[in-house]
Parts: C-alpha cells; sequence; structure tokens
C-alpha cells in the first residue's frame, strides 16, 4: 500500500506540471524564437510583412558583405585581445590574493565592484579617461609633455581600448572561479610539499597548477562566448567607428534588423553568431573527451 | 638561504602587482567621483583641474529635480523586482520537479532545457521581438520582465539544490500522505534558502544591469530603465545637463549594485561558484 502510492505520487505525469510554467517560458521566449530566427535566415524578410524564401542566399550574401566581413574579423580580434589577458590577469589576481588575509579581502572585493557595474556606467566612467580634451589620460599626456592621443578616432587604437575597459569590467568573474579552483586543494598538500622541501616554482608546477588547470580552460571558453557577444562598449563609445574599425558583430546585427529592418539576413547573421558561441563552448568539451580517449588507448 | 631570499623577491612583486592593479581599477572610479562634485563652467574650461578644488554639491543637487531619473530609477525597480520573483518562483518549482521527482521523460527534458544555456539573448532578439510587437507588448513592464524568466541558469541551479537535500527528508511527509506540493512547500523550499538568496541576487544585478533587452523593446523614455536611460544620458549630455551632471548620474546609477554587492558579496560569490558545476 504504502509502496504504491509513492510510485503514485513519485512517477506519473503530474509531477511534470511543476516544471510546465518554467517549460512554457523557456520554449516561447528562447526554443521558438532561436528555431524560428533559423527559418528566418532562409527568408528574404522585412517588417512589412513580405516573405520571400531562398534557401542559403543571405548566407552567401553575409560572405560577400565586406561590412559584415569586417565586423566577423572585429569580433574575432576583440575575443583574442580581451580572453587571453583576461585570463592571465585574473589567474595571477587568484594566485596573489588566495589567502586569508584583510587585504586579500579587500582587494578581492574591489576587484569585483567593477564588475557590478551596468555597461552604460562603464562608457560613462571610460569616455571621461579616454577622450583627448580633459579626459584623465589626456592630463597624464599633458604632464609628461606629450600630445593628448584620441584613443576612440584611431582605428588602429580604437579596438584595444575597448579591449582595455571590457577587460577592466570583467576580471571579477574569472577571478573568482579560479579563486575557488584553488581552494578545492587541500591545505595538506601544500604542508605535504613543505615538508618535501620543494621549490615555490616545482609546488607551483605541479600542485597549483595542474588544480587550476580545468578552470582556465572552462573559463577562457566561457569568455570567448561571452566578449563575442561585446555590444554596449562599442554602441555607446563609438558607433562601431571609425570606419566600421570597432563595430562588432552583434551591433552589425542590431544594425541590420533595427535600423535597414533588412530582418531575414539579420538573421542570418545571428546564426553566424550562435555557431561562434557554440564552437567556443564545446570545443573544451570535445577537447576534454578527446584527452580522455587518447589516455583510454594509451593505457 | 638564497630560498629564503627568492621567497623575498616573489612576495614584493606579488605586492608590487597588487599595488598596480589597485590603482589601475580604482582611479577611473575616483575620476568619476572627482569630476561628479565639479561645476559645470569649471569642467568647460580646457586648464587642468586642481585637486584641491573648489568642489561642489551642485550637480546631485541637479538630479533631485530631474524627474525622468525617478522614473527611470522606479522602472528599474519594478522591472528587477518582478524578475527576481519570476525567476526564483518558476526554478524552484522546476527544480524540484527535475531533482526530487519522477515523471516520464525527465532527463530527457532537463538536457533539453540546460541546451538553452548555449543560446545568447543576441542571436533570437529578431523573433522574440516580433513576439512582442504583434502582440503590443512593447514599452510595458511585462514585456521587460518575461525575456529574463526563459533563461535556463536559475533551473540549473535550483535542480542541484533539490538534488543535495539529503534523501529522506520528505519521507515522514510521504507517510502523512502529504501532496506533492505540501512536500514541496513545508519540507523542501525552506532547505534552499541560502540558494534561493543567492540566485535572487545574481537575477537581480543581471536584470538591473540589461541594456540589450530594455534598448530593443522600451523605446518610449518614460518606459525606460535605468541602466537603458544611461545610455540616452551620455549621448546627449551636452545638450541638456552637463557633463557634472552627467557623471552625478553615472554616481547614482552605480550606487544601488555597489550597495547590493558589498551587503551581499557572499551571496553572489556563490552563485558564480555554483554555475561551474555544471
Amino acid at each position: 500500500m504504502a509502496v504504491s502510492s509513492r510510485n503514485e505520487a513519485t512517477r506519473g505525469w503530474g509531477n511534470l506540471l511543476f516544471a510546465l510554467p518554467f517549460l512554457s517560458v523557456y520554449v516561447w521566449l528562447l526554443v521558438y524564437p532561436l528555431l524560428a530566427g533559423i527559418r528566418l535566415s532562409l527568408y528574404r524578410a522585412n517588417l512589412f510583412g513580405g516573405e520571400h524564401f531562398i534557401a542559403f542566399e543571405n548566407y552567401v550574401r553575409l560572405f560577400r558583405d565586406g561590412t559584415f566581413l569586417q565586423a566577423l574579423g572585429n569580433s574575432l580580434m576583440f575575443v583574442g585581445l580581451t580572453v587571453p589577458v583576461l585570463v592571465l590577469l585574473a589567474l595571477m589576481l587568484a594566485l596573489s590574493l588566495n589567502r586569508a588575509t584583510r587585504f586579500a579581502a579587500f582587494m578581492r572585493s574591489v576587484v569585483f565592484a567593477s564588475s557590478v557595474l551596468s555597461v552604460t556606467v562603464l562608457t560613462i566612467i571610460w569616455r571621461q579617461v579616454l577622450v583627448p580634451d580633459g579626459g584623465l589620460l589626456s592630463h597624464f599626456s599633458h604632464m609628461i609633455g606629450q600630445a593628448p592621443v584620441a584613443f576612440l578616432n584611431d582605428q588602429r587604437l580604437v579596438l584595444p581600448s575597448l579591449a582595455v575597459i571590457t577587460v577592466w569590467w570583467s576580471l571579477g568573474l574569472p577571478m573568482i572561479l579560479f579563486l575557488s579552483a584553488l581552494q578545492q586543494v587541500p591545505r595538506s598538500v601544500y604542508e605535504a610539499a613543505a615538508l618535501d622541501r620543494a621549490t615555490p616554482w616545482s609546488v607551483f608546477r605541479r600542485i597549483t597548477l595542474p588544480a587550476v588547470m580545468p578552470a582556465v580552460i572552462l573559463v577562457a571558453a566561457y569568455e570567448c562566448a561571452l566578449q563575442f557577444q561585446v555590444f554596449g562598449q562599442p554602441q555607446l563609445l563609438t558607433q562601431g567607428g571609425p570606419n566600421g574599425a570597432s563595430r562588432p558583430l552583434v551591433l552589425y546585427i542590431y544594425e541590420t534588423g533595427f535600423n535597414h529592418w533588412d530582418i531575414g539576413y539579420a538573421a542570418a547573421a545571428s546564426q553566424m553568431l550562435f555557431a561562434l558561441i557554440l564552437v567556443a563552448l564545446l570545443v573544451p568539451q570535445a577537447a576534454r573527451w578527446l584527452h580522455a580517449f587518447l589516455k583510454g588507448r594509451r593505457a | 638561504m638564497s630560498r629564503v631570499r627568492g621567497r623575498r623577491v616573489w612576495q614584493g612583486l606579488r605586492y608590487a602587482f597588487c599595488a598596480v592593479m589597485l590603482i589601475l581599477i580604482l582611479l577611473p572610479l575616483a575620476w568619476t567621483v572627482f569630476l561628479s562634485l565639479r561645476n559645470n563652467v569649471d569642467l568647460m574650461r580646457q586648464a587642468p583641474l586642481s585637486l584641491f578644488g573648489p568642489y561642489t554639491l551642485g550637480n546631485y543637487g541637479e538630479l533631485l529635480k530631474n524627474r525622468t531619473l525617478f522614473r527611470w530609477f522606479f522602472n528599474s525597480m519594478v522591472v528587477s523586482g518582478f524578475s527576481v520573483a519570476g525567476v526564483l518562483a518558476l526554478s524552484s518549482l522546476a527544480g524540484y520537479a527535475f531533482g526530487r521527482l519522477h515523471f516520464p521523460f525527465r532527463n530527457w527534458l532537463y538536457a533539453f532545457v540546460l541546451m538553452g544555456l548555449a543560446i545568447p539573448d543576441q542571436s533570437v532578439i529578431l523573433t522574440r521581438h516580433h513576439i512582442f510587437s504583434t502582440l503590443h507588448w512593447h514599452n510595458t513592464y511585462l514585456a521587460l520582465i518575461l525575456p529574463g524568466l526563459s533563461a535556463p541558469l536559475g533551473v540549473f541551479l535550483m535542480t542541484e539544490t533539490f538534488r543535495a537535500i539529503p534523501k529522506g527528508m520528505e519521507d515522514a511527509a510521504r507517510l502523512d500522505r502529504a501532496s506533492p506540493f505540501m512536500i514541496f512547500w513545508k519540507v523542501l523550499l525552506p532547505q534552499t534558502v541560502p540558494a534561493q538568496a543567492s540566485l535572487g541576487i545574481y537575477t537581480f544585478l543581471l536584470s538591473w544591469n540589461d541594456y540589450w533587452w530594455p534598448l530593443i523593446s522600451a523605446t518610449r523614455p518614460d518606459m525606460f530603465t535605468l541602466t537603458e536611460g544611461m545610455a540616452a544620458a551620455q549621448t546627449n549630455y551636452a545638450e541638456v545637463t552637463g557633463m557634472g551632471v552627467l557623471m552625478a548620474e553615472a554616481v547614482l546609477a552605480g550606487l544601488p549594485v555597489l550597495i547590493i554587492y558589498i551587503a551581499f558579496q557572499k551571496h553572489i560569490v556563490s552563485a558564480i561558484t555554483g554555475m561551474v558545476k555544471l
């Protein structure tokens, strides 16, 4: 009797009801828009309802579109500029701050604080740091007798400048993830190493590094996915200029979809973004599987 | 002996690195506060500003007269507040179902939900915009709140939380013939309060800081969130308010999130480290 009522209570379709509210919003506002977007990318469509099936023509057009290719290049460049620096600095911070002193705790709080600001506050702050007339850096330039640099108006400097801003904004998250990986190592391991008179370098190479390596790979992949989505910094600070030098993919999608209302074409560009992000997220997973597979063969 | 010296050198390098990072992180923030305390006439002059003043709170006084700013602040409170309530409710119910109950295709459905973690908001924007257009819901609170509820992260965190509660907690209640909902409400939900706090604060920050969706959905200035409003403010400050006021606005817009961050730092950290278990 008790057993059968338990089965009724725990195995029935009725239990699905608890997940249903979330599942309906999820399907309605995330899964359906994704699938409908993929369908839309196969149409020539604009806001006024004209829809015309053209198969992969939008995608072919993308790869002949200089503006799109430039935006794709900018996005890849931006990821290349931000992610390695982010991972390295965050790792150095985590290694320096993985101790129970007050200063370390204070420093951890400060590093993460900038991450809780919105992108619109971020750009207000940094415009007044970077502008050549009256910006913080221009004052330093004057002090050493140099003409101030127009960081955001220089085609070669604009992406690196946006990368610096982004690193300043995003260091907190990877640092916290690295710290939590470091704290997984039991203290007894370090104590044993100290008893064996291990050098700091060998402790780092044989204990610390293997402990954080999975987190490093995870963070690098996650940050790639995140930085491919960069939008607010260039949209607010440079509008993608000068000459498109700072227009990333998402700004391109935004302009194509919501300024030119060429929505089928913009949907195709959105799928390219989605594909890039999937690759970024799947590569470390695939690497892990490959690693396990090769290890299995060797054994 | 040389090993001790090596360690000292490392120690020195570590402190130097920390000091440099501290300055680099704090300097832009200090500069913003500094500018917000100067009057617009001084700021318009090209000459370098003296560190010794004159300082003024006039820019902050200007803000108090700004009705739109309070409207944006109110909108942000409404949107973030309901987003937190919605995410917690939906995620807890679904987390209970996936983590604690059995039903056909449960694991398949859970995998289906986790796949959503890879879908970026930007790549669904065109059709999402279309959905709200056909319903004539743009420029409403509902439109600003709903898309945030479709994110699967909360369900993942809650499923893990419910799963981690020791087995057998609900056995006594089940013998008393409590319904699955009563078991959820009376027995299990109270066990998840710390995780609810983490997810709630994380959701609040995410919703408060979201720029992408409000930019597309809320086109009427009276429906802007504070984050979106700060975008409008910085593109036309020269004609409207002057730079000092803009900087004061930035300080005021940053302050609520900074206060929440300082007050609930532990919860934010545990929400972030919880995500990694995936």
